[in-house]
């Protein structure tokens, strides 16, 4: 078992926070919400030596959005910071160095990505920071080329390079696989669908669809740490409307249980494992896993966070799916809803949260 | 949600509205703790307007005493309410009218849950669906007309 310490809790945003998302780098944390803005949060170790529980707000970017903003995400290189706004636009901020203000880099607003006709809900950059997804209302997926590297300074440069139009409903979230450039979205109309380039003809086109839910998906995440298991990114988490978590696979080309491949032969993803009865039957809107420790949480409607691992020495290569268990529950972690959970990504079980009650919160995950 | 110029429902049935509440010494009791219960929960919503009919959903019988349930332990209401017609268009704004109302006269601890009467709309679980996800719900009352209908329908009648 474990449990879950408050570190601290940070206000300031005016209503509700939607998402939070660590930079790669583990030192920055972005929030955003239904007051149109983005607040990066930074930490001053205090003199005491402590060094995870002084956060403060270092800057609120502004201006860029006309609506709630509802997702961010960051470039896999920390240089970019990508929002997805309900005034159905991206805004791409990019660091840049302030002279003369002795502040160090700050985020502008680079480039507005257009094209959406209603709601962008989700936003994911690709491992090489050449692709960008994005995702709406209007039930589509869009994936654009990064035109410019890593290193230079943006000029605006985005291209559409595809219209995914495979979803009935509108589209909830959009996550990049942590190496390969697969893409998952999840969606209203209760499937998750998983997008690859074709290498004959350069056409993005759906690979998998990934149906058991019941009611909406509202959260993708990819397993990221290695394991002696497996590799990065042979499982992903979905969590849903319906109050459960699930566990998919993926299995390739001759695996050895001899699970079939999926059309044209793309490997064939399969739920191992559903967690269920443990979220009150109330939504479950996020999930993250964390690439440090491999530990899951999950963001619910009544006001919970919890906290699962894999029970070591579980056969999980047996159909039978692995043995999750769960190790935390944090009841009352806000007031209200909970939006959204991010591991740190070089701190292990340092966990951020965001909930309608409009507060942020820093979270110690103790596995005891 | 467009408001078109012809009634869908021309002829809505009437019901008469249910008598004034009597207040317990109980409850004009300042020491007593007082818990939320149905009824108060219809009388914040009895009053909405019906968007297309000078009427209130309570004479509409679109909202009944006993299609309510508050859970004072688990911070729940869930209100039900019954279109006047099967294929009653209005039926998400009704609901949505209902939410608002509620969300902005109730506590933020409570989880407010509106739904249509078991078998009493053609699309029920899509209405039901669509007014149970808060991000489109949060969509929506960005919408300035749509607001704007929706407080139209809370300008509350407690006329007659």
């Amino acid at each position: 078992m474990g449990r879950l310490e408050l570190l601290q809790t940070l206000t300031g945003h005016q209503g509700r926070v939607w998402n939070v998302a660590w930079n790669p780098q583990g030192d920055i944390l972005a929030s955003c919400g239904e007051d149109k803005t983005i607040r990066l949060w930074t930490n001053s170790p205090s003199s005491q030596g402590d060094k995870l529980g002084n956060w403060t707000c270092r800057s609120t970017l502004v201006d860029a959005h006309q609506r709630t903003i509802r997702a961010i995400a960051w470039s896999p290189c920390g240089h970019r910071l990508a929002s997805a706004s309900f005034d159905s636009t991206t805004a791409i901020w990019e660091r840049r160095q302030q002279l003369n203000t002795g502040r160090g880099a700050d985020f502008e607003c680079v480039a507005t990505l257009e094209g959406h006709e209603s709601e962008v809900k989700s936003v994911s950059w690709a491992r090489s920071g050449r692709l960008l997804a994005t995702c709406s209302r209007d039930r589509s997926v869009w994936i654009w080329e990064v035109e410019n590297g890593e290193n230079e300074e943006l000029n605006g440069e985005f291209e559409c390079a595809a219209v995914l139009n495979s979803h009935t409903q509108d589209v909830k979230r959009v996550a990049w696989h942590p190496e390969r450039e697969l893409l998952a979205s999840a969606s209203y109309d209760d499937t998750v669908r998983l997008y690859m380039e074709n290498p004959s003809d350069g056409e993005w086109g759906e690979v998998a669809v990934l149906s058991s839910h019941s009611s909406t998906v509202w959260g993708l995440a990819w397993e990221s740490n290695v394991s002696e298991r497996a590799s990065k990114g042979t499982r992903l988490a979905t969590c849903s409307g319906d109050g459960t978590v699930k566990i998919w696979q993926e299995f390739g080309p001759n695996n050895e249980e001899g699970v079939a491949p999926g059309p044209d032969g793309h490997p064939a993803w399969k739920c191992i494992c559903t967690l269920s009865g443990h979220h009150g039957g109330r939504p479950v809107y996020d999930v993250a896993w964390c690439p440090c420790t491999g530990y899951m949480a999950t963001a619910c409607g009544d006001d919970a966070i919890r906290v699962f691992g894999e029970a070591e020495g579980g056969d999980s290569m047996e159909l039978s799916g692995p043995s999750i268990d769960i190790l935390a529950t944090q009841r009352s972690a806000h007031l209200q809803d909970v939006n959204s959970v991010c591991w740190n990504p070089k701190m292990p079980g340092l966990l951020a949260s965001a909930s309608d009650d409009g507060e942020v919160k820093i979270w110690m995950f103790h596995s005891d | 949600m467009e408001k078109s110029d012809r009634l869908e429902n021309v002829n809505p049935k009437l019901f008469r509205k249910c008598d004034e509440r009597i207040l317990s010494s109980e409850e004009q009791d300042e020491s007593v703790p007082d818990e939320f219960d149905n009824r108060e929960i219809f009388d914040l919503i009895k009053g909405i307007n019906d968007p297309e009919h000078p009427l209130t959903l309570e004479e509409l019988n679109v909202l009944e005493l006993n299609n309510i349930q508050v859970d004072n332990i688990n911070n729940e209401v869930n209100v039900c309410f019954t279109p006047t017609i099967p294929h009653c268009s209005m039926a998400t704004l009704i609901g949505l009218s209902i939410q608002v109302q509620l969300l902005r006269a109730l506590p933020s601890r409570f989880k407010v849950s509106v739904q249509v009467t078991p078998g009493s709309h053609a699309s029920e679980n899509a209405v039901n669906k669509q007014l149970a996800d808060k991000e489109r719900v949060a969509a929506a009352l960005e919408n300035s007309y749509l607001l704007e209908v929706i407080n139209q329908c809370l300008t509350m009648n407690h006329g007659g």
